[in-house]
């Protein structure tokens, strides 16, 4: 612990005050409010207020179609993270050779971050277009079948699959350029004359040496496919065909204003509350443990 | 300099936008409103004209989003006590409404200010759907439609059809089948799935869809969609999507993008529709009207109201009211409504209206506008087809939908569709129910 | 090493290629005319309509106001909570005071509950402070996050003693020091937080489209969903794929021109 320097008795309050402020107002307000919230039923206008307790999460757990949006949400996140990873390590590590312009070809991978999600969207909405978009063309003269994502569940899941991965694959691929590049060369170099080949010299040295990159980038994208991908979605598919992309923090969304239910709603909210701090949570252990690595 | 430069920009950001309103000569009042394109546009010329006619009310249209945002946006500023005087609501919201003690009757509203407007002279499917036990009207009719089916003249003509609307599912059946062998993208489809397909054939046939007289006799609890009729109808539509001449093209009113780009033989939708339809379609291609189509074996009934209301809420002040008063009694008046129903498509709310725009010749002029009300004086009103007013049928119609997209792409039966569909709409319909027991 | 680096480049070159690819193809959409959008086989060179497409994407949405807004919220977040982070990571790395462990526990928790976990409440207590539809509403509630204040603390903590030791032996008080000193060598984090912050302001899109009602109050990325060809529209992707890139220039260019300090504060956050 580093020793305090100044001494003053108000300033440092003073100092922390706007922020306190800000997240007692804006954060702890309404994060018990939800939690207020999610034990009654409540009517649109707000006329009618009725406490039941644990009704609203007996509704949502006694639900198929509420584990069917968990399971989306987990799998969706999942499959844009795994092949996300995969596909930017991939490259990274076939890329990873002393070249100029480093710095140039990260710059040019980097930008799409500044996409947002559903921008992202509606340009791939585009691409994907049942009757102008490019893909649809070209797959036309593969197969007859009909990517309609209208009514395919998999199809539309794979069009924000692929809209999102898109958007995240610079950033990923960056970051394991730079993770590979920080790696010393003679770790490596004292593997292949031990025998060692590529292959078993990237899963004995190089990938474990990653670990710390793998998993801040796994959380990162875990995280962005969890929460941020409501854009895309609400631009996109808006849930469907049926409850296909009806992901948690959207069907959350939909049921307060669509639906009008805020009780509903704001039980789902506390359940992503829990879910987020089991994940915070393993993650700070996760990165202690990575402290004494 | 970070802080200050900061200041000035949020300082000026809020000049541009929050300063209060230099006082004004005339009364302001604020009308919400969702409608986009042709007819935001109309809505806006109403407004001005209202506003040019006198000089003591300035009506302000503004448009908030589509009908779900437009009626959250109304439920925020309500509870934030800043309520805007007029909100256009859709007709699914009218039990939310309802039941929400925020509203302003209009039949009080206009005879708390002495306004006078004969209300037997709306037309009865209209009065019926919006007023209560008492025949008193709770809000103002504005917009009112009911669903028509369309077709496109050049698509038919390709595929050897006669230039006649269909009159029977087993018609559009047919029909469709030659477009698509003629290769037609889009041989028939539907906007608005579940208020055409499902609330309105219901009604055209006399079947019940809720409990409760659908509402109108309490709250109902209990959806009546998966009967022999639902069921039939159903079956019909999935063997269309998997023989492929039913296109389906999304929720609400998406699929009217296959119509408007040309690619639809044969489409049900609003008879709103007309007016995009109109601009949209010009010098590329022709299209007619007609009815509903009719499934054989079952009962007539009749096509239900659909598009949306101005309610009233509470929380203005009087002389604002009095305004509002006004600017009702401008859009009922007949010349506003006859213009109103013209350059829309909606229905014309008044009799008097109706007989206008047949005198003046505007109906043999545009045809296709008559469709809608041929429809409905032909029809029978019965118990089952006044309308239909559950709480929280945005989520009700949302779950069919869903549903609906489980059929067609052959992933459940239909019945078992119908049935999960009913499942999940008595749960929420329970639910409203709850809260005002 | 000569193989492999061209095998390297090659990659990275296909890969960008990839990446870049839809964007290209949504430029030229955007210099397209409708018949030339809704005309089967897709072309892929730029057609000749640019500027009648944007102009229409820029007149028929408000884009300019839209601009505006979707600037002020990036940057008012983007500096908000650069200042009111930086304060409170200097108060509690240079100061000893009661409460300072729950204050630090307070911030922290901030981290756990993204916006979408809490958006009803949120939007209860916004609209009892009569901010929905206002400038204060979109930006005040999004500064209420811990990034910042984590990033500077590390960083704080890794400033020698002796500096602040020095500066009281010169007389110089916490105000002073901060400003003097620690500010200016903070300045990389500053430069690598603000292209972060302001990227995440800009493409914000929850939270705009829970709070504002009015088009006049809408950001950018919300703004142009009335573009999107939907339903009763003329198919015009053109005019949309204009609006679209005119909503994605401006952080894309902020990350393009500071990207030495984003990479920085991307690796520098993940500690």
């Amino acid at each position: 612990m580093r020793r305090a320097v100044f001494r003053n008795p108000w300033l440092p309050y003073a100092l922390v005050a706007p922020q306190i402020a800000i997240t007692l107002v804006f954060f702890f307000w309404p994060a018990f409010d939800s939690l207020r919230l999610s034990l009654y039923r409540a009517s649109p206008f707000g006329d009618r207020l009725i406490f039941i307790g644990g009704g609203n999460f007996a509704r949502l757990l006694g639900d198929p179609a509420y584990f069917r949006s968990a399971a989306t949400s987990l799998g969706f996140s999942l499959v844009v993270t795994v092949a996300g990873l995969a596909v930017a390590l991939l490259l990274a590590s076939l890329a990873n050779a002393k070249i100029r312009g480093l710095a140039l070809y990260r710059t040019l991978l980097l930008w799409p971050y500044g996409i947002a999600p559903a921008v992202a969207g509606v340009i791939w909405l585009f691409v994907f277009h049942p009757s102008f978009g490019v893909l649809p063309y070209l797959l036309s003269f593969v197969t007859a079948y009909q990517f309609n994502w209208f009514l395919k569940g998999w199809v539309a899941l794979m069009l924000i699959v692929i809209a999102a991965i898109w958007k995240q694959f610079g950033y990923n691929l960056a970051f394991y350029l730079a993770g590979l590049q920080a790696i010393p060369g003679s770790v490596l170099e004292a593997a292949s004359v031990d025998g060692a080949g590529p292959i078993r010299r990237f899963f004995a040295i190089t990938f474990p040496l990653l670990s710390p990159v793998t998993f801040f980038l796994f959380t990162l994208n875990m995280t962005f496919a969890f929460f941020e991908t409501f854009g895309l979605i609400h631009a996109v598919t808006q849930g469907g065909p049926g409850d296909a992309t009806s992901i948690l923090v959207y069907r959350a969304w939909k049921d307060g204003f669509d639906g009008l239910q805020l009780g509903y709603s704001a039980a789902q909210s506390v359940i992503l509350m829990l879910l987020v701090i089991a994940l915070t949570a393993a993650q700070f252990r996760y990165a202690e443990k990575k402290v004494t690595y | 300099m970070t802080r200050s430069a900061l200041s000035v920009l949020v300082a000026a950001a809020v000049l541009l936008t929050g300063a209060p309103s230099t006082s004004r000569a005339a009364t302001e009042i604020q009308f919400w409103h969702a409608m986009t394109a042709v007819l935001g546009e109309r809505v806006n010329e109403i407004a001005n004209k209202f506003n040019a006619s006198q000089s003591e009310y300035v009506v302000k249209a503004v448009h908030k989003g589509s009908y779900p945002e437009t009626l959250n946006a109304a439920i925020a500023a309500y509870r934030a006590k800043q309520p805007p005087h007029i909100v256009q609501v859709f007709e699914v919201g009218t039990q939310t409404m309802l039941s929400s003690g925020a509203v302003y009757p209009v039949y009080q509203l206009m005879s708390d200010h002495g306004v006078v407007i004969d209300w037997n002279d709306v037309i009865s499917p209209v009065r019926g759907y919006y007023s209560t036990t008492g025949g008193n009207l709770y809000s103002m009719p504005f917009n009112s439609s009911t669903p028509i089916l369309y077709y496109n003249k050049d698509l038919f003509k390709k595929a050897g059809l006669p230039d006649q609307a269909p009159a029977t599912w087993d018609a559009i059946e047919s029909m469709a089948k030659k477009l698509k062998a003629a290769g037609v993208k889009c041989p028939f489809s539907s906007a608005w799935p579940s208020w055409v397909l499902v609330e309105n054939m219901h009604a055209y046939h006399d079947q019940p869809f809720a409990d409760n007289r659908n509402g109108f006799d309490g709250l109902a609890t209990t959806l009546k969609i998966n009967g022999p009729f639902g069921v039939k109808m159903m079956e019909r539509l999935a063997r269309g999507a998997k023989e492929g001449w039913f296109t389906y093209g999304g929720r609400l009113n998406k699929a009217e993008a296959l119509m408007t780009a040309g690619e639809c033989g044969i489409f049900t939708t609003s008879s709103a529709y007309i007016g995009n339809l109109t601009r949209a379609s010009e010098g590329k291609f022709t299209w007619g009207t007609g009815p509903l189509p009719r499934l054989a074996g079952f009962p007539q009934g009749n096509s239900i109201i659909g598009g949306a209301t101005l309610w009233v809420l509470r929380g203005g002040k009087p002389e604002e009211y009095k305004g509002v008063a006004q600017f009702f009694k401008y859009v009922a008046s007949t010349e506003n409504q006859a213009w109103w129903a013209g350059v829309t498509g909606y229905l014309p709310l008044t009799n008097s209206a109706a007989k206008a725009m047949e005198a003046s010749g505007h109906y043999a002029k545009n045809p296709n506008q008559k469709t809608a009300v041929v429809q409905m004086s032909a029809g029978k009103t019965t118990p089952n087809s006044q309308g239909i007013r559950l709480g929280n049928f945005n989520s009700v119609r949302d779950a069919i939908e869903e549903q609906m997209e489980n059929i067609f792409s052959g992933n459940k039966s239909p019945k078992q569709g119908l049935d999960d569909a009913v499942a999940k709409s008595n749960d929420v319909l329970k639910e409203f129910a709850a809260l005002y027991r | 090493m000569g193989r492999s680096s061209v095998i390297a480049h090659g990659i990275l070159a296909v890969s960008i290629a990839v990446l870049a690819f839809p964007l290209y193809y949504a430029f030229v959409i955007s210099t397209q005319s409708l018949d030339e959008v809704t005309s089967l086989p897709p072309k892929l060179a730029p057609s000749t309509h640019l500027v009648q497409n944007y102009a229409d994407a820029w007149t028929r949405v408000g884009m300019g106001r839209l601009l505006l807004n979707s600037t002020i919220v990036a940057l008012a977040v983007a500096l908000g909570k650069i200042v009111i982070s930086l304060l409170s990571a200097f108060a509690i790395v240079y100061f000893d005071f009661r409460g300072k462990q729950l204050v630090f526990w307070m911030i922290f928790i901030t981290l756990m509950l993204p916006v979408p976990v809490r958006i009803v409440s949120t939007y209860q207590v916004v609209s009892v402070l009569g901010w929905i539809d206002t400038y204060w509403g979109l930006t005040v509630p999004l500064m209420a996050s811990a990034t910042g204040t984590f990033l500077f603390r590390q960083y704080y903590r890794t400033i020698p003693d002796s500096l602040a030791e020095a500066a009281q032996l010169d007389g110089a008080g916490p105000l002073r020091f901060l400003w003097s000193i620690l500010l200016p060598l903070s300045t990389a984090n500053i430069a690598a937080l603000f292209v972060i912050l302001f990227v995440y302001g800009w493409n914000d899109y929850l939270w705009p489209l829970m709070i504002t009602n009015s088009q006049e109050m809408r950001t950018a990325v919300i703004g142009i969903d009335a573009l999107i060809p939907r339903t009763s529209q003329l198919p015009e992707w053109n005019v949309a794929m204009a609006a679209a890139m005119m909503v994605l220039l401006p952080p894309v260019a902020i990350i393009v021109a500071m990207q030495r300090w984003f990479v920085k504060g991307l690796i520098e956050t993940e500690k």
